[in-house]
C-alpha cells in the first residue's frame, strides 16, 4: 500500500535529456520505477538511454504511453509552462522538483489548478517515493528507504532523508515518504498528505518535519486534532534560527510569534502528536510510539 | 533582494503614487544645497537596507542648511547600527533630503504573499506611524487584512474598503483607494515579495503622500528583472552572505563559532539546532546545494573560514545527488587554500561515503567522524 503511486504508475519525465532530468530518470528507473517516456520539445523520436521514448508534447506521450505521472525537471522560467502542458494533457498527478519558481507565479498556478483534477506535489520539493512498491519519483536516494508502515511527510528534502535514514537503521520501514517542498505556496499540503495517510490501509504512524516560518504547521496541527486518527511523531526544525533571515526556503522567513518553533510545536502538542525533542531523535521517538502500539 | 527608500519612492512615482519633495545627497555639502531648495528646513533620512532608523538616530529634523550640513557630516560614512542590524550595523553612503511633511494622519500599508491564503493580501492599518509589530502583538484587530484574488487582480470596493479601514474621511478615500490600486500594481508586476509603508499620510491640503517606501523584489524572480537587480547595493549585505549569494550559495551569518557546512536548507536548519542542544552556537547557516562540484563546496568551505568567528567546523552532509567523495575532496581543497587547521567534525552518510571518508582521513587535517547527528554535536562540544 502507501499513497499516490502503486505498481500502475506510468512516469514520464519532462525535460528528461536535461542534465539533473537524465541523472534522476535514470536513478528512478533504476530502482524499478516504471519509467515509460520523457518529454523534451523538439528532441520527439529520440530514446532516453536507448530504450526510454522522448517526445515532443506531453500530450503525445500521454497517448503513446497512457503515462499518468509526469515528474518535472525544467528550469524555473519555464517550469510553469511545463505543469500547465501537463494538466491540459489530463495527467493526474505531477510532481514538480524545480527549485525557484517565483512565488507570483505559482499563486497563479495554484489557482488554475483548483479549477482541474490534476494534483501537483512541490515545487522545490524532493518528491515522494513508495519502497513497497518499488515506485521513486524523486531525487531521494532510494538505497535509505525501506519499505514498511511509517509514513513520511517533510517541507524538507535531506532533512527527510535523514528521518528516513534514522528509521531504516532501526529496520523501521516506510509506507511512503513525501517532500511537500519548502516554497510559501505549494500544490499539495500537509494536510493533504496527512489525510492521505490517513485513510492508507498500509500506514500506522506518520513521522511528520515541519520548520519555521509561515503558519502551515498549525494548519496541520488543527487537522491532527479534529480528524487525524493515527499516532503521529513531530519534529520542528529551526529553533537556532534568527528571526527575519531567509534561511534557504522562501518559506521559512520568521514574520511573527506564530511562525516560531515554540508555537508551532505547543500547537502540534496540543493535537495529542509526540514531540521530537532533537533533529537526532527522530528514529527513537517513532520507535518507542510503534512499541506502544503493539 | 531590498532596495533603498528613494529608489522605491522613484518607483513609486513612477504609478502615479505622491512622494515627498526630495533629493538623494552623497556629500554634506549636497545635502545643505538641497535644503535651501526645499526652503531651508528639511528632513535627512539614512538609506539603509534595515528599518528602526528612527530610534537609531538614522533620521533627522534640520532647520537651515548649515545644520543639514553638519547633520549630514555626522550621519555619511559611518555605519548605522538599529534593531533589525547585526553590532557592526550598515553603512550610510547617501542621504535623502526631504521637504517637512504636513501630516494630518498617519496610516500603515503593506502588500505580501501569504501562505495560508495563497496569493497576495494587503494588510492596512490606522495606527500608521508606529513599529507595526507591536501593534500587531498588542492590538491585532487593528490590522484588517485583504487577501486578493490573483486572476481578477484588486478590486475596486476592496481598494474603497482599504481606504476606510486605514481611516481616511470620505473626501479623502477616492484618492486613498487609487494609491493602494497603484501600489497592488507596482506589487505584481515588479515581482515583489513586500511593499511596504509607514506612514502613508493624508497632509493638510488632503494629499495623500507616501512619506516611507519599502519595497524587497523577490530573489527567484529576478531573472526577469534585469532593470531592478541594477538596483542592488551590496554595501548594504554582509560581505559573506553577499560572496555567498554570488555563488548561488546558501548562507546565512550567525553569532556562534561553528562552522557548519550543510547540503539541503531542511538539514542545515537541524544541524544548527542540534549544535545548539549540545550547547555549541552556530556561526553560519550554508546550504551548499544538491549539485555542488569540488570547487562550489570548497567556495563554500572558504567562506566559512573567512570568518573570523570559527573556531572549528563541521560538516553534515547527506549524499544524494551530492556525493561525499566530492564534497571531501572540496573540504579538503579549501583548507589548503586558506592554509587552515582548524579542527574539523565530519558527518558524512550516502553516496560515495567511504572514499569521502578515506580521502578526508589520509588528508592529514584534524577530522573527528561521526556516524549521527546527535554524535556530531557531541564532538563539537567536547572540543569546545
Amino acid at each position: 500500500m502507501g499513497i499516490l503511486v502503486d505498481e500502475n504508475t506510468r512516469i514520464i519525465v519532462q525535460g528528461i535529456t536535461g542534465r539533473e532530468g537524465s541523472f534522476h530518470a535514470r536513478a528512478c528507473k533504476a530502482y524499478g520505477t516504471n519509467l515509460v517516456g520523457g518529454v523534451t520539445p523538439g528532441k520527439g523520436g529520440q530514446l532516453f538511454d536507448e530504450e526510454v521514448p522522448v517526445f515532443d508534447t506531453v500530450a503525445q506521450a500521454v497517448e503513446e504511453t497512457g503515462a499518468n505521472l509526469s515528474l518535472i525537471f525544467v528550469p524555473p522560467p519555464f517550469a510553469p509552462d511545463a505543469i500547465v502542458e501537463s494538466a491540459d494533457a489530463g495527467v493526474p498527478l505531477i510532481v514538480c522538483i524545480t527549485e525557484g519558481i517565483p512565488v507570483l507565479d505559482m499563486v497563479k498556478l495554484d489557482k488554475y489548478l483548483q479549477s482541474t483534477p490534476v494534483r501537483l506535489i512541490g515545487p522545490n520539493c524532493p518528491g515522494l517515493i513508495t519502497p513497497g512498491a518499488k515506485c521513486k519519483v524523486g531525487i531521494m536516494p532510494g538505497s535509505i528507504h525501506q519499505a514498511g508502515r511509517v509514513g513520511v511527510v517533510s517541507r524538507s528534502g535531506t532533512l527527510t532523508y535523514e528521518a528516513v535514514g534514522q528509521l531504516s537503521d532501526l529496520g523501521i520501514g516506510q509506507s511512503s515518504c513525501v517532500g511537500i517542498g519548502g516554497d510559501p505556496i505549494t500544490g499539495t499540503s500537509f494536510v493533504d498528505v496527512l489525510r492521505m495517510f490517513n485513510d492508507d490501509s498500509g500506514t500506522d504512524l506518520v513521522v511528520f518535519i515541519g520548520e519555521i516560518g509561515g503558519t502551515k504547521e498549525q494548519e496541520a496541527a488543527a487537522y491532527i486534532k479534529a480528524e487525524f486518527t493515527k499516532p503521529i511523531c513531530t519534529l520542528v526544525v529551526g529553533a537556532a534560527a534568527p528571526a527575519g533571515k531567509r534561511m534557504g526556503h522562501a518559506g521559512a522567513i520568521i514574520t511573527g510569534e506564530s511562525a516560531r518553533v515554540e508555537a508551532k510545536t505547543a500547537a502540534l502538542q496540543d493535537a495529542g502528536a509526540t514531540i521530537i525533542p532533537t533533529p537526532a531523535d527522530i528514529g527513537i521517538t517513532a520507535q518507542a510510539v510503534l512499541q506502544q502500539l503493539k | 533582494m531590498k532596495i533603498h527608500e528613494y529608489q522605491a519612492k522613484e518607483i513609486f512615482a513612477r504609478y502615479g503614487v505622491k512622494i515627498p519633495r526630495g533629493k538623494v545627497v552623497r556629500t554634506p555639502q549636497e545635502a545643505s544645497r538641497a535644503t535651501e531648495e526645499l526652503g531651508g528646513q528639511s528632513v535627512l533620512k539614512s538609506q539603509v537596507h534595515a528599518g528602526g532608523r528612527g530610534n537609531a538616530g538614522g533620521v533627522k529634523v534640520v532647520r537651515s542648511p548649515k545644520e543639514a550640513e553638519d547633520a549630514a557630516q555626522q550621519m555619511l560614512g559611518k555605519n548605522l547600527i538599529t534593531r533589525q542590524t547585526d553590532a557592526k550595523g550598515v553603512p550610510v553612503n547617501e542621504l535623502l533630503v526631504e521637504g517637512l511633511a504636513d501630516i494630518a494622519q498617519e496610516t500603515y500599508l503593506a502588500i505580501t504573499i501569504d501562505s495560508s491564503h495563497r496569493g497576495p493580501v494587503i494588510l492596512a492599518s490606522a495606527q500608521g506611524g508606529m513599529d507595526i509589530e507591536e501593534v500587531a502583538a498588542a492590538n491585532p484587530d487593528d490590522i484588517h487584512t485583504e487577501p486578493v484574488d490573483s486572476t481578477l487582480g484588486l478590486m475596486p470596493f476592496q481598494s474603497r474598503r482599504l481606504a476606510a479601514k486605514l481611516g481616511f474621511s470620505p473626501e479623502l478615500a477616492r484618492p486613498a483607494a487609487q494609491a493602494i490600486h497603484a501600489l497592488y500594481r507596482l506589487f505584481v508586476e515588479n515581482d515583489c515579495s513586500l511593499v511596504e509603508i509607514n506612514p502613508l499620510i493624508a497632509t493638510g491640503d488632503g494629499e495623500i503622500v507616501a512619506l516611507d517606501a519599502k519595497i524587497t523584489v523577490e530573489d527567484d524572480s529576478l531573472f526577469r528583472h534585469a532593470d531592478l537587480y541594477e538596483l542592488r547595493d551590496v554595501s548594504q549585505e554582509d560581505k559573506l552572505e553577499a560572496q555567498a549569494a554570488d555563488l548561488d550559495i546558501s548562507y546565512v551569518s550567525l553569532e556562534g563559532d561553528v562552522g557548519c557546512l550543510v547540503n539541503g536548507a531542511g538539514l542545515a536548519m537541524a544541524t544548527l539546532d542540534a549544535a545548539k542542544n549540545a550547547g555549541a552556537s552556530a556561526a553560519n547557516f550554508l546550504d551548499v546545494g544538491g549539485g555542488a562540484t569540488d570547487e562550489k563546496v570548497a567556495s563554500a568551505v572558504e567562506i566559512i573560514l573567512s570568518d573570523p568567528k570559527v573556531k572549528q567546523v563541521l560538516v553534515n552532509i547527506f549524499g544524494g545527488i551530492l556525493r561525499c567523495d566530492i564534497a571531501a575532496r572540496g573540504v579538503i581543497l579549501a583548507y589548503k587554500n586558506k592554509n587552515s587547521s582548524l579542527p574539523l567534525v565530519v558527518r558524512m552518510l550516502g553516496t560515495n561515503v567511504d572514499e569521502g571518508k578515506a580521502i578526508l582521513r589520509d588528508s592529514g587535517l584534524n577530522v573527528t567522524f561521526a556516524d549521527t547527528i546527535a554524535e556530531a554535536a557531541q564532538a563539537i562540544s567536547a572540543a569546545r
